[in-house]
């Protein structure tokens, strides 16, 4: 132990703290992004989209491939070429989901629940293995290009990276926007009402088919932004780069209680912390993985239904 | 299938595993390793099913329960091979089989305890934790070789020890399900209120079928251990126990000689799809999807039985 009146031994723990704290508000940002993916799916059709982590590569993938065109039109790295980037890839990755769900997931409207979560693993085996062969992808690692230029800004005396800023406020505009299309606009309500009970929302007019449209397409839309801001931390994309954030993600979905917004956002974030905190210690960088999913485990058994979650008492 | 009908299995399952090995010898080593991987798929099916089939209980952690058999088992053979003279290996391999089985049945007691309080999508996704944990640990413990794991297993599992464990197995399952006391998982199964209404003890029975169905999936990475002689824990990941699941949703839930069939279905086509190599896999998955759409019943399934299509996990 060295001397606590040494400045740098008084600085550092602290320092670290907010430095590691900020890391896993980022990292756990992008698991909110995903995790509300799962959960708005979950909500309307109560199943787990097994190939949402595969709409996230999908995304990173239109970004890069995206970028050199853009870059030819708007200055790139910058704002409003990254945000062009952004919003086409999203407007891909939301049709690529609808066209998953219209293919795959329509024709099993009112199976059992274990028959579409198959088909949802098959899907994203299928996306996965398409995606590696070499007449598409590629199994190599790609490096991802630069979207925003990368700064370190000192904040109150802890440094912190642009990226990770824009991470997070990317992240809190679009959870905003989420609560507001959830909440105040009619479509929101018509997402709601299925998720309450579809059959009685189909009776009151709604038209269902079209609403679980428009979930798949918003929750890929968000999966895409999710994906272009992990790769941009990542090393490289490839195309089994969604499996690992899409399993956390899918974790943050049941911690928060699946099919509840306000619980996958604070899940996500949790989810994020623990996985940064638990990283920086050394001895247990190697277990994260464990840790994430013993904490889970423990919550749901003494919180069945997550979180967030109403826990439903089932009726005869 | 009855109780009759499994101990004629049994029978047919040992004699075919005694022919098999005699004639294994003349065999071309791929087409035993083939047939091995038969019996390893077997196994694995059929205690998956009385999970997943027979009880009902959604769990994607089957590969868990395989890597603690498979390592308990390696390590000990590997740590006694040299104490024991060589006429007492098959006697070794039965202490490995066997140990690695309980082990894998004590975690199996471990995953069943919270599917006490979770059902569907929630118990699925702890057990595929508990699966990932153990892989993590595996990953981390020095001790049974880390990342790269356990190498150089003496090759003692044979075609006739692979297909006398299949045939127990199935018996075993069977046999269980079809006893007067086996009727309760079925009936945990259908509806889990009604059942403990009648006063079917769902906890007792949930937790029976996790143990023994954990128990030769311990068993099955035992033999696979011994069969291909390196393990890895990348091996027994989450996609190993969906392959698994996969078996049984085409073989149709509950039913065992579809389970079978589909396990080996399901080994032999990936063999012969080798030269299509590059597709493979993409074909693999489509045959999943398409099959859910087409006959989620299950390949296997002509009859109209008990249940009518695939029984809702939740």
């Amino acid at each position: 132990m060295s001397d606590p009146t040494n400045p740098s031994f008084r600085q550092r723990p602290l320092d670290s703290f907010f430095q590691q704290l900020v890391n896993g508000l980022a990292l756990g940002s992008v698991y909110a992004l995903i995790a509300l993916g799962y959960t708005m799916v979950y909500g309307v059709l109560r199943f787990i989209n097994f190939a949402h982590a595969d709409v996230l590569m999908l995304g990173a993938f239109s970004a890069y491939f995206l970028s050199p065109a853009v870059g030819l039109v708007l200055p790139l790295p910058g704002i409003a070429g990254s945000l062009v980037v952004m919003l086409i890839s999203a407007a891909i990755c939301a049709g690529v989901g609808i066209l998953i769900e219209i293919f795959a997931y329509r024709p099993l409207r009112g199976r059992p629940k274990l028959t579409v979560l198959i088909t949802a693993i098959g899907v994203s085996l299928l996306i996965e293995y398409a995606c590696q062969h070499r007449a598409v992808f590629g199994a190599a690692t790609r490096p991802f290009p630069t979207l925003f230029r990368e700064r370190n800004l000192d904040l109150f005396g802890v440094t912190i990276s642009s990226n990770d800023l824009v991470v997070v406020l990317v992240t809190a505009l679009l959870l905003t926007g989420m609560w507001f299309i959830v909440h105040r606009t009619r479509v929101g309500i018509a997402m709601r009402a299925v998720s309450f009970n579809p059959q009685a929302a189909a009776l009151m007019g709604i038209n269902i088919n079209r609403v679980i449209s428009f979930t798949f397409g918003l929750g890929s839309a968000l999966a895409a932004v999710a994906g272009i801001l992990y790769a941009m931390k990542a090393p490289g994309i490839e195309p089994l780069m969604g499996i690992h954030p899409g399993l956390r993600a899918f974790v943050a979905a049941v911690l928060g209680g699946i099919g509840n917004l306000p619980g996958a956002s604070l899940g996500g974030l949790l989810l994020g912390l623990l996985e940064t905190f638990a990283g920086g210690i050394p001895g247990l960088s190697n277990y994260r993985d464990a840790i994430a999913f013993s904490i889970l485990i423990l919550i749901l058994l003494f919180k069945p239904a997550g979180l967030l979650g109403k826990s439903s008492v089932e009726k005869v | 299938m009855s109780v009759r009908g499994a101990k004629r299995w049994l029978l047919v399952g040992v004699i075919l595993a005694f022919v098999l090995s005699w004639f294994s010898g003349r065999i071309n080593p791929y087409d035993r390793g083939v047939w091995i991987d038969c019996g390893i798929n077997i196994i694995l099916a059929v205690s998956l099913n009385l999970i997943l089939g027979h009880t009902g209980q959604f769990s994607l952690g089957h590969a868990g329960f395989m890597s603690v058999g498979g390592y308990t088992a390696a390590k000990l053979t590997l740590v006694c091979a040299v104490l024991v003279p060589a006429s007492l290996q098959p006697l070794l391999f039965a202490a490995a089989l066997l140990a690695g089985g309980l082990l894998a049945a004590l975690a199996g007691l471990l995953v069943g305890i919270p599917s006490l309080r979770l059902r569907g999508d929630y118990l699925a996704i702890v057990t595929l934790g508990f699966a990932e944990i153990i892989r993590v640990i595996m990953q981390n413990t020095e001790a049974v070789g880390g990342a790269s794991g356990l190498s150089g297993i003496p090759k003692l599992a044979t075609v006739g020890w692979t297909f006398a464990l299949a045939a127990i197995t199935i018996y075993t399952v069977a046999g269980l399900v079809n006893s007067t006391y086996g009727r309760g998982f079925l009936a945990v199964s259908d509806d889990e209120v009604a059942a403990s209404a009648m006063g079917v003890n769902p906890v007792r029975y949930k937790v029976t079928a996790f143990v023994v169905g954990a128990f030769f999936a311990g068993v099955a990475g035992a033999l696979y251990a011994h069969h291909k002689q390196t393990i890895v824990p990348t091996g027994f990941d989450w996609l190993k126990s969906i392959d698994i699941v996969v078996m049984v949703i085409l073989g149709g839930m509950g039913r065992t000689p579809g389970v079978i069939l589909a396990a080996i279905l399901l080994t032999w086509l990936p063999e012969q799809l080798r030269v299509f190599a590059d597709y493979r896999m993409i074909l693999y998955a489509l045959l999943i999807i398409l099959l859910m759409i087409l006959r989620p019943q299950g390949l296997f399934t002509f009859r109209n039985a008990r249940r009518k299509g695939v029984k809702a996990a939740s």
